[in-house]
């Protein structure tokens, strides 16, 4: 079957007029009338990526998550309802990501939406979330654009601008360290955002930034780039980057003899930390949303019962999935009506909500609003509590 | 015969049409997704089937020249700002064609030096490419960097998808059925036999590997306007696999497998989703045993319609 | 200046040797079987967790760190071994008169499924590889850093290339391999057991991966189980670099690279750093497509 170069033409043409002709539909009616929970059961979709080079992340995240959900169906639910989690993989993908989202809303129909941890991949199914106006609450991604995506999208944590400026400001005010070297993860949206407003700030406050240097998510060896960073005599390292990364930075800065004190940020907040970069990461500080020796009964409940349940201290990731939950939950039960729209304007009107990771107020941009905690590396898992830094 | 042909292509076209209205009026969402994806795949396959399948080579970095074709028409309509006509199903459609250009510039470039390379090697050398190509979007700020690119007007619709699928269908059809294609085959066949009978295997290994990046950007232009949301992440090496895993499922040198292949693996992850965890587990475990059991995937060389020709005339 | 060239030597060597003696088993497989065993970076994963579960369970009862240390690579280089046969058997060996690509396309699927695996069985969480021997730093002058490790990673690997060097060159297994990979057929005709042979280079080549796992264990403490992709690529690229089924290219290739990638990185831009290896590999393979060492075979007709 030969096809002639006129009829692939002509049906081309063909093609282009036909579709000009027709309307395009914007895809997908207003889901504030679907999705609406019925009966005993509350349907709140998850997705994550729990395969993958982010895994680690993801599961933390969701074992923070369901074990809020849980908890919240023990002490009676949503106002008798109970809640119902559907929780996806998205491999790490941007595209699954999208896929699964507009899976939960189409096909479970659930009524609220968790995630994600990666900005990228926040942002991706956020537009689609926003499309059907189902409400995305994300636990952890803190690039400003997620919840500029729509009046759908919230976040519990803090976002960027804020993170990064707190370590600047607590460089210059606290350690009064003027010289300052950034090493970032040139693959984590988080780590170049928070980087980047790190510089901004400090040189604002009059501190010099003498080495802006990168690597790879997933990188095991740093010491040229540290070799380098050293040449140029910082007083201090920042290393916004994961605790996957930055225990191994730690471990090859202090062998390359490089002495500045390091500092970074949340993504800092792991048991495995301090197991990795052993004794090279004592004397660290990294800003974080609250502090483990937090005496104050929330946290300590939360750590006590993560350990008893997964056998593990909960990363800052897996604290944040539980927030979020948590003030989707509290959300829905103050919502004056049980739909999506509902739970939606109930988020919004978030105000001092004690969460693990802070006391958490919804703002006009659907961001948190919490202070900051500086924390110290002072022992094997143990995070001393520094100061806080009011936003 | 001609007059003909046209009338069907018109049926075909108007039919895509028709389909397209009907499902984004009737059908789930998530469904149409699905389907979408599966489109996508199949411009993904056929691309690299003519490269695997019919030339023989072996390319790992095709999810490289999907992430040009992506970034390039992504960034035509989304970043450059150039005129509302990007916005439109006509402007965005030139941006996708723009996108395939630029990786068929860049499948010249890698394939030139590479082609001369064994199997191996070629495999190798190409896989550093894809990487190569990601690494580079992932430094360039203007277009997101790890953050992604997002923001894309969404115009991949079913039946510009399909469309493409069509066209993409016919054109490398005609390419194998003619003098071109056969010299391609027989680059397959024996590429010592094939030199000696005076065809230049270099230049054809090229112009393979040329075609089958534009598919492979064409596909990548389709996704950036599909998703409205790309980041060097979703180019990564496994991507090349899988459209490997597509080719091999289908039979390499099959275009209609490589369609087949195409609609199984991205149907597999939304069937096996049960068993979400262990689904990359499950996967190359399929292509282990594929490869030991059925190394021909399931049409072999042939198209469905020769199947059923064997199958009449004996 | 000086001093920043230095260390850089010094990172470059103990990062190349790791690259070198998982290069040697990528060179070895290609020699005698004449395809990529992409599976290889994936049994030093397992080398490495294989020797992170052994150094759990023997540390209490082993108290010299030397002993620790020594039992720990033999037990990895046995599990790797172990796990490289298996391999071998179930999914090469059925398909050793097919086409080469489709051996490619298994060798991709194995490594895939053993990440993928590792993954499900070890967790997503990274894990600490334990100190087997305390750190101590050698040389602390003039801003130049050399520690215990560093020497230890290089000496050991420096052993057993030229263990391995003596196997080939000065013993009648050596001299069988080396005929394999010359000519498959024809050594089979003079009586060579080829299949005893396979195994035997199958065995060495994931041995070597085993010790460069524990070697890589003692100076990134961090394991996980995507840990194999990039050092295997690299491996490979010093593989073909030096001149694929030559060993001692293997070894200066391994070297060479991990030069190139601390000077790169250092003196030009971090931001590439993976980039660097293709790079070479890209060159090489323009204007001396055999390798430093290598010589291309022509095939007759």
């Amino acid at each position: 079957m030969t096809v002639s170069f006129k009829g692939l033409v002509s049906f081309g043409i063909l093609g282009i007029l036909l579709n000009l002709g027709c309307v395009k539909k914007e895809g997908g009616s207003s889901g504030s009338s679907a999705n609406v929970p019925s009966g005993n059961e509350i349907w709140v979709g998850e997705y994550g990526s729990m395969t993958g080079s982010e895994s680690t992340f993801g599961v933390s995240t969701h074992k923070g998550i369901s074990m809020a959900i849980d908890e919240i169906n023990k002490t009676g639910g949503i106002n008798g309802k109970k809640i119902s989690l559907k929780s996806y993989d998205d491999q790490g993908q941007a595209a699954e990501a999208v896929t699964i989202v507009t899976k939960l809303i189409t096909q479970d129909k659930v009524s609220l939406i968790l995630g994600e941890v990666a900005s990228s991949r926040s942002i991706a199914a956020g537009t689609v979330a926003q499309q059907y106006k189902i409400p995305m609450l994300s636990p952890s991604s803190t690039n400003p654009k997620v919840t500029q995506v729509g009046d759908q999208i919230f976040r519990v944590c803090f976002i960027d601008p804020f993170q990064g400026a707190v370590m600047a400001r607590f460089a210059i005010n606290n350690l009064k360290l003027k010289k300052a070297a950034v090493f970032r993860d040139i693959k984590a949206d988080y780590s170049m955002g928070l980087a980047n407003f790190f510089v901004e700030e400090y040189k604002k406050m009059g501190g010099e930034v003498v080495a802006d240097v990168s690597y790879s998510g997933g990188d095991m060896d740093f010491k040229s780039q540290l070799t380098s960073i050293k040449s140029k005599n910082p007083d201090v390292l920042f290393v916004p980057g994961y605790y996957t990364e930055v225990g191994l930075v730690a471990r090859q800065a202090r062998e390359l003899g490089l002495k500045a004190v390091l500092l970074g940020g949340d993504g800092w907040d792991s048991e495995k930390l301090t197991e990795i970069g052993g004794d090279a990461i004592l004397g660290g500080y990294f800003s974080n949303h609250y502090s483990h020796e937090d005496q104050s009964p929330v946290v300590q409940n939360f750590v006590a019962q993560f350990k008893a349940r997964y056998g593990e201290v909960p990363s800052g990731l897996a604290a944040q999935g539980y927030d979020a939950a948590m003030v989707a939950a509290d959300a829905m039960k103050r919502a004056k009506e049980m739909t999506p729209r509902g739970f939606r304007d109930a988020i919004a009107e978030t105000k001092n909500f004690q969460g693990v990771t802070g006391m958490i107020t919804i703002n006009e941009q659907r961001n948190a609003v919490k202070p900051a905690v500086v924390l110290k590396v002072v022992g094997p898992q143990k995070f001393s509590y520094v100061t806080t830094i009011n936003p | 015969m001609k007059r003909f042909q046209t009338l069907v292509l018109i049926a075909v076209v108007a039919l895509l049409w028709g389909l397209n209205y009907l499902f984004e009026e009737n059908l789930n969402p998530y469904v149409l997704r699905v389907i979408i994806n599966c489109g996508i795949g199949m411009i993904l396959a056929m691309s690299l089937n003519l490269v695997n399948g019919c030339a023989g080579q072996f390319s790992l970095g095709h999810a490289g020249f999907m992430g040009v074709g992506a970034y390039i028409s992504a960034t035509i309509t989304s970043v450059l700002n150039l005129s509302p006509f990007f916005q439109t199903d006509l402007g965005v459609g030139c941006a996708i064609v723009m996108g395939g250009i630029v990786a068929s510039i860049a499948g010249y470039l890698v394939g030139l030096p590479s082609l001369r390379l064994k199997g191996d090697y070629l495999a190798i050398v190409t896989l550093g490419f894809g990487e190569i190509i990601r690494i580079c979007f992932l430094n360039i700020e203007a277009v997101g960097g790890a953050r992604g690119l997002s923001g894309i007007p969404p115009k991949s619709n079913f039946f510009w998808v399909y469309l493409w699928v069509v066209v993409t269908f016919i054109a490398l059809l005609r390419l194998l059925r003619s003098s071109y294609g056969r010299a391609i085959l027989s680059v397959r066949e024996n590429e010592i036999a094939a030199e000696s009978m005076g065809i230049d295997i270099s230049h054809y290994k090229v112009v393979a590997f040329v075609v089958s990046s534009f598919f492979a950007g064409i596909a990548g232009g389709l996704f950036a306007h599909f998703q409205s949301f790309i980041d060097p992440n979703s180019f990564v090496f496994n991507k090349s696999v899988e459209a490997v895993i597509m080719v091999v499922i289908g039979g390499m040198g099959s275009l209609s497998g490589a369609i087949l292949g195409g609609v199984i693996v991205t149907l597999l992850p939304e069937v096996l989703r049960v068993f979400e965890q262990y689904r990359m587990v499950i996967f190359p475990l399929i292509l282990i045993v594929l490869m030991l059991v059925r190394p021909m995937g399931l049409f072999g060389h042939k198209e469905i319609w020769e199947l059923f020709r064997r199958k009449a005339s004996s | 200046m000086l001093q920043a060239f230095l260390q850089n030597v010094i990172n470059g060597l103990a990062q190349g040797s790791v690259y070198a003696l998982v290069a040697l088993g990528y060179t070895m497989v290609y020699g005698v079987l004449q395809f990529i065993n992409f599976a290889h970076s994936d049994i030093f994963m397992l080398g490495a967790f294989g020797g992170f579960y052994l150094a759990k369970w023997l540390s209490p009862s082993v108290s010299n760190p030397l002993l620790l240390l020594v039992s720990v690579i033999l037990g990895s280089m046995a599990f790797c071994v172990a796990v490289g046969l298996t391999v071998e058997r179930i999914a090469y060996r059925p398909l050793r008169s097919a086409p080469r690509l489709n051996v490619l396309i298994t060798a991709i699927g194995v490594s895939l499924f053993l990440e993928n695996l590792g993954q499900v069985v070890f967790g997503a969480d990274p894990q600490v590889f334990p100190s087997l021997i305390p750190t101590k730093s050698l040389l602390e002058g003039e801003g130049l850093v050399l520690n215990n490790i560093q020497v230890t990673v290089v000496i050991v690997s420096v052993l057993l290339m030229l263990l391995l060097h003596w196997i080939v060159r000065h013993t009648k297994l050596g001299i069988a391999m080396r005929a394999v990979s010359f000519d498959i057929e024809v050594a089979n005709l003079m009586g060579i057991p080829t299949d005893t042979i396979i195994i035997f280079t199958f065995t060495i080549g994931s041995s070597l991966a085993g010790a460069a796992a524990i070697l890589y264990g003692l100076s990134y403490p961090k394991i996980e189980p995507l840990l194999g992709v990039m050092i295997g690529l690299k491996a490979f690229v010093a593989a073909v670099f030096g001149g694929i089924g030559n060993i001692m290219g293997a070894a200066v290739g391994g070297i060479v690279l991990g030069l190139a990638e601390a000077f790169t990185v250092y003196y030009v831009s971090s931001t590439f750093r993976d980039a660097i290896a293709f790079g070479i590999l890209i060159l090489i393979l323009l204007f001396k497509p055999a390798g430093l060492f290598g010589t291309f075979k022509r095939e007759k007709v």
